[in-house]
């Protein structure tokens, strides 16, 4: 893919132009369909941009050392990296991409729970050490059901491209698989019912407890890219490719609107798990989807033969 | 006032975070604060989001007549909460140590040890004039935004 088509992705759509007011948007319909939900009006629609704002005319406590540094830089690798995962969604076909793209992206959407974890231990608090733990023991719960189904999606499709993912026909497997991704995305969003590495007021705010100011700003701005990502994602594997690309962009803004007001809704209804709970839940999981996606397998190569 | 301060007076204006401290009330209103929050007065409407960690609020709300063992506690809650900040007392107690006066416990109130820009007296305060009491600590925000000569608490006040 060439350099201009590539920068345009990443800088424009569905890249940093796009991601950024759209994780703005996506951050106030969770807080708004909460707000609904309890029969109240709620934040009004620009509230994330005035959070955001405000956050960067705060000051940070002054920090020295390779401590502070380290600080600093998480969140902003956290947010280029969550702006590159979006940047990299097929949303416009035959516009770019590269084999293994889908490797890059998985990576990419697992950089922010690594910052995290390593934001809250450089932080030294006793809440940020507790909450990156915990995110620690959530990232390794989670990722084996996550892991899976998309190698299965991209095994039983035969690529690793992105681009030639979402244009090949939705199978019954990738169904399965986006079930199963579907059930991660509230563990790798960090919200309820698993919403345990930030467990607001039990250990104050886990790994953001020691950050203010821009730092966390950034980490906000972080937070609802990685929705835009994770969203985005979804919805590029489960919709069919259009003929025309506004008809795609449509499709892709209108499921993951649908998918974000789904995971707030189940955040809304739903109470925090303990730990081991979460753990036991995604192990069964795994099995489950294991069995499932086995079964799709055998089920879908055994048709084969008999066509053949 | 260039653009940049405009806007960031605006924002700093709807986006109050609050950070809940007690210093030895008798909970009547950390009760009524709690009560501020929920569904029913909607403080959300205004961007009053109650934070887990100092770092991250913009306003102290500090209810209780300040009690010797919550002196220290202060100062460190106070020196944690990253500028700009301001300090909204809430409840009779720390505007005058309200019936506990003269008690040997205290060392109140609560001007005595950190710059107050609000007070919401009352005991309990209503729900609606601690929300009042909030929005009012955020427009003081805003405009010591507009004019930093101003500092900290250069005008304290009463409400309602």
């Amino acid at each position: 893919m060439n350099l201009a088509i590539a920068m345009a992705r990443l800088l424009l759509f569905p890249g940093l132009l796009f991601a950024v007011p759209a994780a703005w948007f996506f951050l106030w319909v969770e807080r708004k369909s909460v707000a609904l939900m309890q029969q109240r009006i709620g934040p009004p629609f620009p509230q994330p941009m005035f959070d955001f704002v405000k956050l960067l005319g705060k000051s940070t406590p002054p920090r020295r050392g390779i401590d502070g540094f380290l600080m600093r830089m998480w969140p902003l690798i956290s947010v280029s990296a969550s702006a590159t995962a979006a940047g990299l969604l097929p949303v416009l076909p035959a516009r770019g991409g590269f084999e293994g793209d889908l490797i890059f992206l998985i990576a990419l959407l697992e950089i922010p729970a690594i910052c995290i974890i390593a934001a809250g231990f450089s932080s030294r608090s006793m809440f940020g050490e507790i909450g990156s733990a915990r995110e620690a023991v959530l990232t390794v719960a989670y990722n084996v059901v996550f892991l899976l189904a998309i190698l299965s999606i991209a095994a039983s499709q035969h690529t690793f491209r992105l681009e030639a993912l979402a244009q090949l026909p939705v199978t019954p497997l990738r169904y399965i698989g986006l079930l199963a991704i579907l059930i991660c995305l509230p563990a790798k969003l960090h919200i309820n019912p698993f919403s345990l590495p930030n467990a607001e007021q039990e250990i104050y705010s886990g790994p953001m407890t020691e950050y203010a100011g821009a730092e966390l700003a950034m980490w906000q701005l972080s937070h609802g890219m990685e929705w835009v990502a994770s969203c985005g994602l979804v919805a590029t594997l489960a919709i069919p490719q259009f003929s025309h690309w506004a008809v795609n962009v449509l499709a892709f803004g209108v499921l993951s609107l649908v998918l974000v007001l789904l995971l707030s809704v189940l955040a809304a209804a739903t109470a925090r798990l303990a730990i081991d709970t979460t753990v036991r839940f995604y192990w069964k999981c795994t099995l489950v989807f294991a069995c499932l996606i086995l079964i799709a397998f055998v089920s879908s190569s055994f048709m084969q033969e008999v066509r053949s | 006032m260039n653009l940049w301060k405009q806007c960031m007076c605006y924002c700093r204006r709807h986006s109050p975070w609050i950070f809940h401290m007690n210093s030895g009330s008798c909970n009547g209103c950390d009760i009524e604060l709690v009560a501020a929050l929920t569904p029913r007065y909607d403080a959300e409407q205004l961007g009053v989001l109650l934070q887990g960690s100092p770092r991250h609020a913009d306003i102290l709300c500090i209810t209780g007549p300040v009690t010797h063992t919550s002196a220290p506690a202060i100062h460190t809650v106070y020196e944690q909460v990253c500028g700009p900040k301001a300090v909204v007392a809430i409840g009779s107690c720390p505007a005058s140590t309200n019936v506990f006066i003269d008690s040997r416990v205290l060392v109140g109130p609560l001007n005595r040890h950190v710059p107050v820009d609000v007070f919401v007296p009352g005991c309990p305060p209503r729900p609606d004039a601690i929300i009042e009491g909030i929005a009012l600590a955020a427009s003081i925000l805003a405009r010591r935004e507009a004019n930093p000569v101003l500092g900290d608490a250069s005008q304290t006040e009463v409400h309602p």
